[in-house]
């Protein structure tokens, strides 16, 4: 696999220690009576892209739910523990939601464009947070997103059509262009490609990688090549536990955990 | 770990013949279900249609008016320029009559012959020179309804080989009659007054104005007052309201309130709304506030499917991006929802509109021949008008009760129509 030669000479570059964006400790989730998640410690270091993998139902994604509190929409969902933005914990009762979800971006596993034009897909975001203060700024922010994420070229002539009515691979650009239209420090990516093509996924991959310079992200994967290729740091959870975190060169090459190792080898999942 | 696929060694599994016969069984089982279908299908739709037959056939004649023109002699005599209304239009009417039969001399006689035309008549005339004063002194030609007896005549539904002393009309009155065809003066145009006269206890003049005008009011009463209702009702409890034993006892009851009488309704709307807060009896609002109760919970009902049927994909996108619960609710999932929501709305308004035993309660079945002019004003409405014409004796309202029904039924189609249209139109796919 030639990939994981790319990745590779990636982390050859970012082995400096980063300074922690988002920290969680002793972090557990229940829904109703079921536990989801157990315990867990992690700490996602600022500007990389953080891989959390494991099997179907092992709480990667309830976890990453919990980093923009997306998990307070479900009533039955209960979360204890602490988890910290800059050092501020986003459970404490200072805390905005609304503005916490414009810092901490989300980009979901099935492309959801809004039923609206490409351009209000993008502007909704600043405009129910008033960021813009003239229709000019609006404008440049939603240009500015769409450069970022890819698209501008594909749709900057036709910003009046339905967001509906891109390919799959350009829709979740489009989402990624809508969550970082609001200035998120964070961008959380549930399994964004696994709807697509590999050729749209190659360019999600990339688009990754570039924004890895202006934010922190944490994608959750079920490709371990993915993982593999786009992230500085992989998390491997199992059964709603947090088995095992390094740097993904680490994690891949030379597993700590037994449980890691099977998963990565393929015998669990 | 590998389990053991073996077969036991003793199984006998069954020959492929007998395998196959099972197989058809199935297939007949399939068609027999299908040819189910199929019979069930088509007697509902037969129905259905003997229904419709039933009504047209029975209805059509409705829809056409025998008149009879007559030329009435507006004499400066009998009727005073300067006030019209107060002139003996009784006279003319008398006058007009006898210049049709010359030879009919006794009282007798030309009071036989003036029941050709309506009992209308006088008013017909008086409202005609009101109109137009410069009437006086010349003579007026009028084609003006034939009473229903010879209406009925006219169009067949009399027959002329029963004897003399069981048909409402005598042989004198059917000659005057035949006469008055053979000099060409009888015609048959399309009966408007249906469409805009008010009831009358004369069928000839009877129309159902002031009922339709009396479902409008009532209807739009009870679109202002559950439409917004129930929606807000329904955004609450699906979007807002925590689930617990207070949301199941809500939402318990309101399927509940699906499912009560109608008539209860009524009882409800005579006993607190007329009653108690004391308002008019027979009117366009309380029928509407009576029917608004009923609708409300349809309403409530398709509002909330529709809103579970907005993918939670969408909902997520704008909590995604820090949209607060009302702006994802009024900004996504609404406009999404409004398709379902209006289609429904406009179903539950059609029931409503051939709502009949609420109304009855609150007393909008009075006799009425004049028009609402408004909300608080006594008024019937099409079902209850249905059900007074029904009722009446004469024979020329078993055709206009017919017509009356296809009235009704023409206004559910558009509405229901118009549904359909809505939800073409507004659908969005995403």
């Amino acid at each position: 696999m030639d990939t994981m030669a790319d990745t590779r000479s990636i982390f050859a570059v970012n082995l400096a220690p980063a300074p922690v964006k988002v920290a969680a400790r002793d972090v557990s989730v229940f829904y109703g009576e079921k536990q989801a998640l157990h315990g867990v410690d992690l700490d996602i270091p600022a500007n990389q892209v953080t891989a959390l993998i494991g099997p179907s139902g092992c709480g990667k994604s309830t976890f990453l739910r919990c980093i923009n509190r997306m998990n307070d929409t479900i009533p039955a969902a209960r979360v204890s523990g602490a988890i910290t933005l800059d050092d501020v914990d986003i459970y404490g009762p200072e805390i905005d939601v609304v503005e916490l979800r414009a810092r901490v971006g989300m980009v979901f596993q099935k492309p959801n464009p809004f039923p609206k034009s490409i351009f209000e897909n993008v502007a909704y975001g600043p405009r129910i947070h008033g960021m813009a203060r003239t229709r000019g700024d609006l404008e440049s922010i939603v240009a500015s997103s769409l450069r970022r994420a890819g698209l501008w070229n594909e749709v900057k002539d036709r910003l009046r059509e339905p967001g509906t009515g891109l390919s799959g691979g350009q829709q979740q650009r489009l989402c990624i262009a809508r969550a970082i239209a609001t200035r998120p420090e964070v961008l959380l990516m549930d399994e964004p490609a696994s709807a697509l093509d590999p050729i749209a996924t190659s360019v999600i991959e990339e688009l990754i990688d570039e924004l890895r310079t202006n934010y922190t992200i944490v994608i959750v994967t079920h490709s371990m090549q993915q993982a593999a290729r786009v992230s500085q740091r992989t998390a491997f959870f199992h059964l709603g536990r947090l088995v095992e975190e390094g740097a993904t060169a680490d994690i891949f090459s030379n597993p700590r955990e037994k449980q890691t190792e099977d998963y990565i080898t393929g015998k669990i999942g | 770990m590998t389990p053991d696929v073996a077969e036991p060694a003793e199984v006998a599994l069954r020959a492929p013949a007998e395998i196959a016969a099972l197989r058809r069984r199935r297939y007949a089982a399939e068609r027999r279900l299908r040819l189910a279908g199929i019979a069930a299908i088509s007697l509902a739709l037969g129905l259905l249609g003997l229904l419709v037959v039933t009504l047209v056939v029975g209805g059509w004649p409705a829809f056409t008016q025998t008149k009879v023109r007559v030329d009435f002699p507006v004499e400066r005599a009998l009727v005073d320029p300067a006030d019209p209304a107060a002139g003996n239009f009784r006279k003319v009417v008398q006058l007009g009559v006898a210049g049709l039969f010359p030879e009919a001399t006794t009282p007798q006689e030309l009071r036989a012959a003036g029941k050709i035309l309506t009992p209308g008549t006088q008013f017909l005339l008086r409202n005609a020179v009101i109109a137009d004063p410069s009437l006086v002194g010349r003579t007026l030609t009028l084609k003006v309804p034939a009473a229903d007896p010879y209406d009925q005549l006219a169009k067949g539904l009399v027959d002329r080989a029963t004897p003399e002393d069981r048909r409402r009309l005598s042989d004198a009155d059917i000659a005057r009659f035949d006469r008055l065809v053979a000099e060409g003066r009888v015609s048959r145009p399309f009966n408007t007054a249906l469409f805009v006269n008010p009831d009358s206890r004369f069928p000839e003049t009877a129309g159902l104005a002031g009922a339709m005008v009396g479902s409008a009011l009532a209807l739009l009463v009870c679109f202002a007052l559950s439409f917004p209702v129930g929606i807000a009702t329904a955004i609450y409890l699906e979007e807002f309201a925590r689930k617990n034993r207070t949301s199941d006892v809500i939402e318990v009851n309101i399927n509940n309130l699906a499912a009560v009488p109608s008539i209860v309704f009524g009882l409800l709307g005579l006993a607190v709304f007329i009653q108690t807060f004391g308002l008019p009896r027979s009117a366009p609002l309380v029928g509407g506030m009576v029917l608004a109760l009923m609708t409300l919970p349809t309403i409530i009902i398709v509002t909330r499917n529709a809103l579970r049927a907005v993918p939670p994909s969408i909902r997520e996108a704008g909590f995604g991006v820090g949209a607060s619960r009302h702006q994802v609710v009024l900004h996504h999932v609404l406009p999404l929802a409004l398709p379902g929501i209006l289609t429904g709305t406009i179903i539950g308004l059609a029931q409503a509109l051939g709502e009949t035993a609420p109304l009855l309660l609150v007393g909008m079945n009075a006799f009425l021949t004049s028009t609402p002019g408004g909300l608080t004003e006594a008024a019937t409405a099409l079902p209850t008008q249905i059900f007074l014409w029904a009722d009446s004796p004469e024979r020329g309202f078993v055709s206009r009760t017919s017509a009356a029904i296809l009235v009704l039924l023409g206004f559910l189609i558009v509405m229901n129509g118009v549904a359909v249209l809505l939800r073409r139109r507004l659908e969005r796919t995403w």
